[in-house]
């Protein structure tokens, strides 16, 4: 799949702003006044940054309200109803925690539940679709949930929670790419069943092979360009290396490491948060360049 | 809505014949023709007259290379070249409805064709993603989704003769390859075909159920001792002309100017 910024930047900032709103919600940290007006500010900028940033990739993005009517069957518009659920109802709460001191409990719980399901809704944009079996897979949902609870806890500044979600959400990116390798072979699609040839000429012939011998025009096209995405995907073993490294140990190590120093400490935390956003958008990267669609079958491509 | 109906009352589809479709993309041509000035957006170009052309069809023909495996009748079969039109299969489970966040996709109770309204669209794309078929195609110039209609503008059209009230596709087709009908109803003439070739699903793994149906190709290198009656008449006589001819051939080589070893060198 090729790799759109837009998207990119969407669910690597969203989620981490959904995961520390998650956090907000349930009283992690229990800020009020001046300090919760900059823990919201950051979520809310990453938050509603992200879905802005998805924004870009519509064709039309001035209908894009009517994305919100179909939410019995698509997930893309639940997704956006329930961003936009979880921004309301952590709003109410982010006023009543700046401006009264108030923390309203269910208000939060509400507000994590939503946040978390927005997180949720998203993975299940990608994890719905067969054609794409590497994110055809349980494990998708998953990994997009524990890289957001994980960022979300380097955010809130809850370190000693953040070593563990970092440690779980890091097992978890190995457990999808092992399993994501192996994806597209056990869906059992091939250019057999894409052509049904082969195999269908008559009994006789079921050992025949088949092979693209001619695209069906000379230059590219939309389905090539957004499904057949082959650059750089021989990085990829070194991109990984790249994202689990940035992504989850470093971020571990500056948390783990023993600081007196207050000031020096922050900027750990700093360093830790910076190292985490670059190392998910790098894995974020990944999920889509190496996601093949089985649509390159056709084009003799992957 | 993007809710798929449970049952539609017919099932009109196409029948592509791999066996007599000899990739002449004429249909291509006609759909490209057709679509691009009825229903919706017009078919637009990229660079069309520049070095990377591209653009927006709504049926494309591959061509696919069969190798049969060697069988002690024939140990060194020869492949067949297998061209492929491909156009929107109007599935059934058609997962390009569901995944629409605005409801523009939707699947006909009446027909079942499956259709873009092109004023509710915002062009996320989703519904190309979700289809294994690679039917759909954003049109880059107009922001929105385009895929074959069937011809809806065809097919029901008072205004036209009715030999034309089939798809555009189906009635350019020079080798009779496509053929259109509803496969909803076991005795339509597309059912029968179906039936007696052993008409097939692409990836019926995926689920999506195509009411289209590709008819297999049947195997080609069939004939055994082949006897070619013409072979004795088309044979050389000669390979080095004699007599007038032989002395006319030398006469002119001896001309000077260009000889016929010249002439099919590189001099030209
Ligand atoms: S072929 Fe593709 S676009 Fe057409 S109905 Fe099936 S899934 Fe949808
Ligand atoms: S591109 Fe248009 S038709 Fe396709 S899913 Fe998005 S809104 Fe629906
Ligand atoms: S039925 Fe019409 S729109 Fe569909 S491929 Fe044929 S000509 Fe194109």
């Amino acid at each position: 799949m090729h790799p759109a910024p837009s998207v990119i930047l969407f669910t690597t900032l969203s989620g981490l702003g959904f995961g520390l709103l998650t956090f907000l919600g349930l009283g992690y940290p229990g800020v009020t006044g001046w300090v919760a007006f900059v823990f919201y500010a950051i979520a809310y900028a990453l938050a509603v940054g992200g879905l802005l940033a998805s924004t870009f990739h519509l064709g039309r993005p001035e209908r894009a309200l009517k994305a919100f009517s179909q939410w019995k069957t698509s997930w893309l518009s639940r997704e956006g109803l329930c961003a936009v659920a979880a921004l309301m109802v952590m709003g109410l709460f982010a006023l009543g925690a700046i401006f009264l001191q108030q923390d309203w409990r269910l208000l939060g719980i509400l507000g994590a539940a939503l946040s978390l399901a927005t997180v949720f809704t998203t993975s299940m944009i990608y994890t719905q679709l067969k054609t794409i079996p590497r994110w055809n897979m349980a494990l998708t949902p998953v990994m997009f949930l524990s890289v957001s609870l994980a960022g979300g806890a380097l955010l809130a500044g809850k370190e000693s929670w953040a070593i563990w979600l970092l440690l779980l959400a890091g097992a978890v990116q190995l457990a999808y790419w092992g399993k994501g390798d192996g994806a597209f072979a056990a869906s059992g699609t091939t250019m057999k069943t894409a052509t049904g040839l082969g195999g269908n000429l008559g009994a006789k012939q079921s050992g025949a092979t088949v092979r693209a011998f001619e695209p069906p025009h000379t230059g590219s096209n939309y389905l090539l360009r957004e499904f057949v995405y082959v650059v750089g995907r021989k990085h990829a073993f070194k991109l990984r290396a790249i994202a689990l490294t940035l992504g989850f140990a470093l971020p571990i190590l500056f948390l783990a490491l023993p600081m007196e120093n207050l000031l020096i400490k922050h900027l750990m935390a700093g360093f830790a948060v910076l190292s985490h956003m670059i190392g998910v958008a790098v894995s974020r990267w990944l999920f889509f360049a190496q996601a093949e669609h089985v649509v390159g079958l056709y084009y003799g491509k992957r | 809505m993007t809710e798929l109906p449970t049952n539609t009352a017919k099932k009109m589809g196409l029948v592509i014949d791999l066996d007599t479709c000899v990739g002449c993309h004429a249909c291509v041509i006609s759909c490209k023709g057709w679509n691009t000035e009825n229903y919706g957006a017009p078919l637009s170009d990229q660079d069309a007259y520049g070095a990377d052309p591209s653009g927006t069809f709504l049926n494309r023909v591959h061509s696919f290379e069969v190798q049969p495996a060697a069988t002690p009748s024939q140990p060194d079969p020869a492949a067949q070249l297998i061209h492929f039109p491909k156009s929107c299969l109007h599935c059934e489970d058609a997962p390009c409805v569901t995944v629409c966040p605005t409801g523009a996709s939707y699947k006909r109770i009446e027909d079942g064709i499956v259709l873009v309204n092109e004023d509710n669209c915002i062009g996320c794309g989703l519904c190309a993603w979700s289809c294994p078929y690679g039917a759909r195609e954003l049109d880059l110039a107009e922001g929105v989704m385009k895929k074959c209609t069937l011809c809806v503008d065809r097919i029901y059209n008072d205004n036209l003769p009715e030999v034309d009230r089939v798809p555009s596709c189906v009635r350019s087709c020079p080798a009779g390859a496509r053929h259109f009908g509803d496969l909803g109803d076991p005795n339509s003439e597309v059912s029968k075909l179906v039936a007696d070739r052993g008409g097939m699903d692409l990836m019926p793994e995926m689920g999506t159920k195509p009411v289209n149906k590709y008819l297999p190709p049947r195997p080609k290198d069939q004939l055994e001792e082949q006897i070619d009656v013409l072979a004795p008449l088309l044979a050389p006589v000669t390979e080095t002309p004699g007599g007038f001819l032989g002395w006319l051939d030398k006469a002119l080589d001896r001309l000077p100017g260009q000889t016929s070893d010249q002439s099919s060198g590189g001099q030209a």
